[in-house]
C-alpha cells in the first residue's frame, strides 16, 4: 500500500482544478458543479467553496445519483438509492460539471450522462476527477483531473475524504488487498 | 392351507408370546412349550413387536367406481394393509353412488377380489347423497355386502326429519347412522376452521358450531327415537363435550378422530398448501388437546382415517381451488402412537380397541376386531414401536400422494400384517400376490 | 426478501428502504424524461385473474418508467379450471424468460403458492388476492400518510389512523394493519360487528363500532369500499343504514383534526361509504394515492428486481 495522494496534495489539485474550471468557462455565472455520490458530492462541494471564495460569488451544486442508470445492475445485490439534489436554476443551458474521485472504466460517467439528458438539456458537460488511473472502456475523458496515477488493472485506488473517511489522502492498494 | 408361527410378539400386557396361525383361525398363543402342530408352520419372527388385532377402519374412501385416478379397491386395499389395516370401509361418495344394492355389492366383490382387507361397503343414507330422499337402505343391508353404516359423508344429512327417519329406520337391522356434521348454511365456500388463522390468511372460516350444533342436535334425534347414531370425524373441543354429555345420558352415540386431527392444527395453513386443506378442517391446539382427552377417556371411541385420496392436480393448485381430503391409511398407527401412546394418554390395549375391537363392534364387522385368543379369526397386526420412518409420499402404496405427513419422522412400523390367516404384509413389505378365497 | 407476498413479509427496514426509495422515484416521476433504463432487457409480466385495470395500469406504468418490456396477461374466463391454470400459467411464463411476475388473483394464497411451488423461478410480487393482502396498496398508503403527515421522512410513529369498513374482506385492510403498525402508527378499526373477522382481537390494532368517537383523534381516514352485494349476506340491514352509522359525510369531516387527511383504496362507492363532497375535498389525498402507487410500484420493482441476489437469495435485505 502506498500513499498516492495527500491531503496537501488533494487540496492543491482541487484548488488548481477550481481556477482550471473558472478559466475555461470564463468564471462561474454559466456553471453548475454536480457531485456523483458518495465522494464526487464531497468534492463537488469542496470545489464550489473554493470557486466561491475566488468568485465572491455563489456557484450552484448538486448530487446526481447515477444508481437507476448503472449497466452492471443485475450483476450485484441491490444499492439503496442516494438523492438526486438539482440546484435551483436546473441545468438547461448550462456547463454542467460533473465531480467524481476516480476515473476508471468510464461507466459511472456514461450513466451520470444519461442521467443529465433526463434533467435537461445542458449547454455543455465537462468531467472533473481526482484521480484518473486509466484502464477506459468507453470513449470517455476528463477534461480536469486532479492526478494522472498510472495502475495496474487489479490494483485498488481508495479515495479517503475527511468528511466520511475522517482524513485526506489517496491509496494505492495491491491487487487482492482489501 | 399354510400355517403360520409368529414367534416372539408382545401382547398389549406386555407378555411376549408365540401365535400359531392355521385355517383363518388362530389355534395357540402361549410362551413356554409348543405343539406339536408347529412343527411344519412358517416361522415368523417379528422381534419383540407388538401384536394387535387387525386394524378396521370405519372411515376410507377408495374412490371406485368412478374416480379410479385416484383410488381402487385394489390400491387402497394394499394401501390399508401396508399401514396394518385388515378391515376398511368404503364410504358411499362414488360415481355412482353407493345408494343402492347393486353398487355396494360390487365395491364388496372388489375387496374380495383384491383379497388385501376386507373391504366393508358404507352405504347412502339419502339417493345421490342429495339429503332428500332415503336411499334403499333394507336392500343395501340384506345385500351380499350386508351393510350396516350408512352415510352421506362429503354432505351432512342436514334436514332433521330425513335425519330422524333414517335413524329410525336402520333399527329395523342393526344399522347404524354415521354423520358427517356440518350445518351447509353456516360454511358456505368455508376454507378452513374459522379463527385467528382464517382471519389474517383472508380464507372464509369454518366455525366450530356449524360441527357442534348438528352433534348437538343429531344426539337429541338418537335419544329421542333409541336408535345408534355415530359421529364421523370430530375435530372441535365443543363436540367432544357435548358427546361426553349424550353418553352421560345413555344416548346411543359413538364418534370417531382421524388421526389429522390428533396432531395438525390450522397453523398449517399458513403456507397455503392445500395438503393441509380437509374437511372438515384442522382447528387449534385447544381442540387437538381436546380430542386426544377424548378418545383417551372414551368419549370418542374409535380412530378412523378418513383416507381421502386425490390425484396431484386437485392439490397443486390455488387453496381455493384445491379438493378437501387427505391420505391416512399407512400412517394411521404411526400417528395414533405419536399423539396418544408416546404422550402417555393410552397404552396399547387402548389403541386395540380404538382402532380394532371399537370399530368392528360400531360397524358390525364379526370376524374383526377379535381378542388374541385361540378360536378368534386370525386378523393380526404386528408393529414395531421402537422402529421409526420418514414418511414419503413417493412411497405410499395408495395411488395419491396426498400427505400432510410427507417428510415427517414418525415411531412405528408396520413388520407384519395377517388377514384372515394369510400374511398382507411381512417384514414391513407387501406380501405380492395374496389372495383370500 | 426475493418475493412481495405479504405486508408481513417486510421487516420494518426494508418497509423504509421502499418507502425511501419510492421517494427518489417519485422524482423521475415529476421531471420532464419519465423514464429510467434501470430494467432494460428485463420481462415483467401482470398476470392478473381478476380484473383491476387501475392496479394493473399503475404496475405497468411502473414497470414503463423503468424501461422493462410488460407484458399483460389476463388469465380471467379461461376455460381451464383455474387450478390448473395457475400451474399451467406459470410454467408457461417461465418458458418465456418472465424476470417477474405481479399477480392478481381471487384467490387467498395463490401468489404464495406461484412463489412455493417451484413452477416458476421468477420473482413475484402480490398485486392483491382474495381478501389476503395487497402488501403495495399499503406501502403506497403508507408513503401518502408520511407524505403529509411525517414531511416525506422517517416512519410513521406518533400517528393514529383508522380503517374503517368491511375489514373481513378487505385484503387492503388486512396489509395496512401490518405495514401501519410495523412503522409505528397506531391503528383503530371501525365497522359493524359483522365485518371485522373473528379474532381481529389479536391483531395490532384497536376496535370500535363508533365512527364518531373515533374521528376527533385519527390523522388520517381510510374509507374502504362496500360491495353491494354485502348486504345479501345479512353483513348490515340497508346500504342507507350503513351509510348512516360508518359514511364518511360532511358532517363528520367537521370532527377531524385540521391536519387529518382521507384516503381511499378505490374504486369509490361515492354515496355509500364516502359522500363527493369528502372525496372531493381539500383533504382527500385519494387522487394523489394514484400517483404514489406508481412510484412505490417502481421501487418495489427495482429492489426486487434490477439486481442479482445476494449470498442468502434475498434481493430485498
Amino acid at each position: 500500500m502506498s500513499i498516492a495522494l495527500s491531503a496537501v496534495d488533494i487540496s492543491r489539485a482541487l484548488t488548481r482544478i477550481s481556477h482550471e474550471i473558472l478559466e475555461r468557462n470564463s468564471g462561474s455565472e454559466s456553471i453548475v458543479l454536480m457531485g456523483i455520490p458518495t465522494r464526487g458530492a464531497f468534492l463537488s462541494q469542496r470545489l464550489s467553496i473554493m470557486i466561491e471564495s475566488i468568485e465572491k460569488s455563489p456557484v450552484s451544486v448538486g448530487t446526481l445519483d447515477i444508481t437507476l442508470h448503472r449497466d452492471d445492475l443485475r450483476l450485484h445485490p441491490i444499492r439503496a438509492l442516494v438523492p438526486t439534489l438539482v440546484p435551483k436554476g436546473g441545468i438547461e443551458g448550462k456547463n454542467v460539471i460533473l465531480v467524481d474521485d476516480v476515473l476508471f472504466s468510464g461507466r459511472t460517467i456514461r450513466a451520470a450522462l444519461d442521467a443529465l439528458g433526463e434533467m435537461g438539456r445542458p449547454k455543455s458537460v465537462q468531467l472533473a476527477v481526482l484521480v484518473d488511473r486509466g484502464h477506459r472502456q468507453l470513449p470517455i475523458r476528463a477534461d480536469y483531473v486532479g492526478k494522472n496515477l498510472p495502475t495496474s488493472r487489479g490494483e485498488i485506488v481508495k479515495v479517503r475524504l475527511g468528511e466520511i473517511d475522517g482524513a485526506d489522502e489517496v491509496l494505492l492498494e495491491p491487487e487482492g488487498n482489501q | 392351507m399354510t400355517k403360520y408361527l409368529v414367534e416372539r410378539a408382545t401382547l398389549t400386557d406386555g407378555s411376549q408370546s408365540n401365535i400359531l396361525i392355521s385355517e383363518g383361525v388362530i389355534k395357540w398363543v402361549g410362551h413356554s412349550v409348543l405343539p406339536v402342530e408347529v412343527q411344519d408352520a412358517i416361522r415368523v419372527d417379528v422381534n419383540g413387536a407388538i401384536a394387535l388385532p387387525g386394524l378396521v377402519d370405519l372411515h376410507t374412501h377408495l374412490r371406485e367406481p368412478g374416480r379410479e385416478d385416484s383410488e381402487t379397491v385394489l390400491s387402497g386395499s394394499r394401501s390399508a394393509a401396508k399401514g396394518g389395516f385388515t378391515a376398511v370401509s368404503a364410504m358411499a361418495n362414488t360415481f355412482p353412488v353407493a345408494d343402492t344394492a347393486g353398487v355396494v355389492e360390487q365395491v364388496y366383490r372388489l375387496g374380495q377380489l383384491a383379497g388385501f382387507v376386507d373391504v366393508f361397503p358404507i352405504g347412502a343414507v339419502t339417493q345421490g347423497l342429495a339429503g332428500k330422499a332415503l336411499a334403499e337402505l333394507g336392500a343395501m343391508a340384506d345385500s351380499e355386502a350386508r351393510v350396516r353404516v350408512f352415510s352421506d359423508d362429503g354432505n351432512c344429512v342436514f334436514d332433521p326429519m330425513v335425519m330422524r327417519r333414517a335413524l329410525e329406520y336402520v333399527k329395523k337391522f342393526g344399522g347404524v347412522i354415521a354423520q358427517h356434521a356440518q350445518d351447509p348454511v353456516l360454511t358456505v365456500d368455508s376454507q378452513m376452521n374459522e379463527g385467528i388463522i382464517s382471519s389474517r390468511l383472508g380464507l372464509k372460516g369454518w366455525p366450530s358450531v356449524a360441527e357442534e350444533a348438528i352433534i348437538a342436535r343429531d344426539v337429541l334425534l338418537a335419544d329421542h327415537v333409541g336408535s345408534r347414531l355415530h359421529i364421523c370425524h370430530v375435530t372441535t373441543a365443543g363436540g367432544v363435550e357435548i358427546i361426553r354429555w349424550a353418553k352421560s345420558r345413555g344416548i346411543q352415540v359413538s364418534a370417531e378422530v382421524t388421526p389429522h386431527h390428533l396432531l395438525l392444527t390450522d397453523d398449517y395453513a399458513r403456507n397455503f398448501d392445500p395438503v393441509f386443506k380437509v374437511n372438515p378442517p384442522l382447528r387449534t391446539q385447544e381442540d387437538v388437546m381436546a380430542l386426544r382427552e377424548g378418545l383417551a377417556d372414551g368419549t370418542i371411541d374409535i380412530v378412523a382415517t378418513d383416507h381421502a385420496p386425490h390425484p396431484s392436480e386437485s392439490k397443486e393448485c390455488e387453496w381455493q381451488a384445491a379438493a378437501f381430503g387427505m391420505i391416512g391409511l399407512e400412517t394411521a398407527l404411526s400417528i395414533v402412537q405419536l399423539t396418544m401412546v408416546e404422550s402417555g394418554l393410552i397404552s396399547w390395549s387402548h389403541v386395540a380397541d380404538r382402532m380394532s375391537l371399537a370399530p368392528a363392534k360400531i360397524g358390525r364387522y364379526s370376524d374383526h376386531g377379535q381378542p388374541i385368543l385361540p378360536g378368534s379369526t386370525a386378523n393380526l397386526t404386528f408393529v414395531d414401536s421402537g422402529g421409526s420412518w420418514k414418511v414419503d409420499r413417493d412411497l405410499m402404496l395408495s395411488r395419491s400422494r396426498n400427505t400432510p405427513f410427507h417428510g415427517m419422522e414418525l415411531p412405528g412400523q408396520v413388520v407384519a400384517t395377517f388377514y384372515r390367516g394369510e400374511p398382507t404384509v411381512l417384514n414391513g413389505a407387501l406380501v405380492r400376490g395374496t389372495r383370500v378365497s | 426478501m426475493r418475493h412481495l407476498l405479504s405486508a408481513s413479509d417486510l421487516t420494518y427496514s426494508e418497509a423504509l428502504k421502499i418507502l425511501d426509495t419510492a421517494a427518489q422515484m417519485a422524482r423521475v416521476s415529476e421531471g420532464p424524461v419519465k423514464k429510467l433504463p434501470t430494467l432494460r432487457g428485463r420481462t415483467i409480466v401482470n398476470l392478473f385473474f381478476e380484473d383491476s385495470t387501475r392496479t394493473r395500469i399503475s404496475f405497468e406504468a411502473a414497470a414503463k418508467r423503468l424501461s422493462a418490456d410488460v407484458i399483460n396477461f389476463s388469465a380471467k374466463g379461461s376455460s381451464v379450471s383455474k387450478g390448473e391454470s395457475l400451474k399451467d400459467t406459470a410454467q408457461t411464463l417461465q418458458a418465456m424468460g418472465a424476470d417477474a411476475i405481479i399477480i392478481r388473483h381471487d384467490s387467498s394464497g395463490a401468489p404464495q403458492r406461484l412463489a412455493d411451488s417451484g413452477w416458476t423461478s421468477s420473482v413475484v410480487i402480490n398485486a392483491g388476492d382474495g381478501t389476503h393482502e395487497h402488501p403495495t396498496q399499503a406501502l403506497l398508503d403508507a408513503f401518502t400518510i408520511r407524505k403529509h403527515l411525517k414531511v416525506g421522512v422517517g416512519d410513521l410513529s406518533g400517528l393514529t389512523i383508522a380503517i374503517v369498513g368491511d375489514i373481513l374482506h378487505s385484503r387492503v385492510a388486512r396489509s395496512n394493519v401490518t405495514l401501519l403498525s410495523l412503522l409505528g402508527a397506531q391503528v383503530i378499526l371501525v365497522a359493524p360487528p359483522t365485518l371485522l373477522p373473528l379474532g381481529v382481537e389479536s391483531w395490532p390494532a384497536q376496535i370500535s363500532f363508533e365512527l364518531d368517537s373515533v374521528l376527533p383523534y385519527v390523522d388520517a381516514v381510510m374509507m374502504l369500499r362496500v360491495q353491494q352485494e354485502r348486504m345479501n349476506d345479512f353483513f348490515f340491514p340497508t346500504a342507507r343504514e350503513y351509510s348512516h352509522y360508518f359514511g364518511l359525510n360532511a358532517d363528520r369531516l367537521a370532527l377531524l383534526k385540521p391536519s387529518a387527511i382521507i384516503m381511499h383504496p378505490g374504486p369509490m362507492n361515492r354515496g355509500l361509504e364516502i359522500t363527493a363532497a369528502c372525496a372531493d375535498s381539500a383533504r382527500s389525498v385519494i387522487v394523489e394515492q394514484v400517483a404514489n402507487g406508481v412510484s412505490v410500484r417502481m421501487a418495489v420493482l427495482y429492489l426486487l428486481v434490477a439486481g442479482a441476489p445476494d449470498e442468502n437469495g434475498e434481493s430485498l435485505a
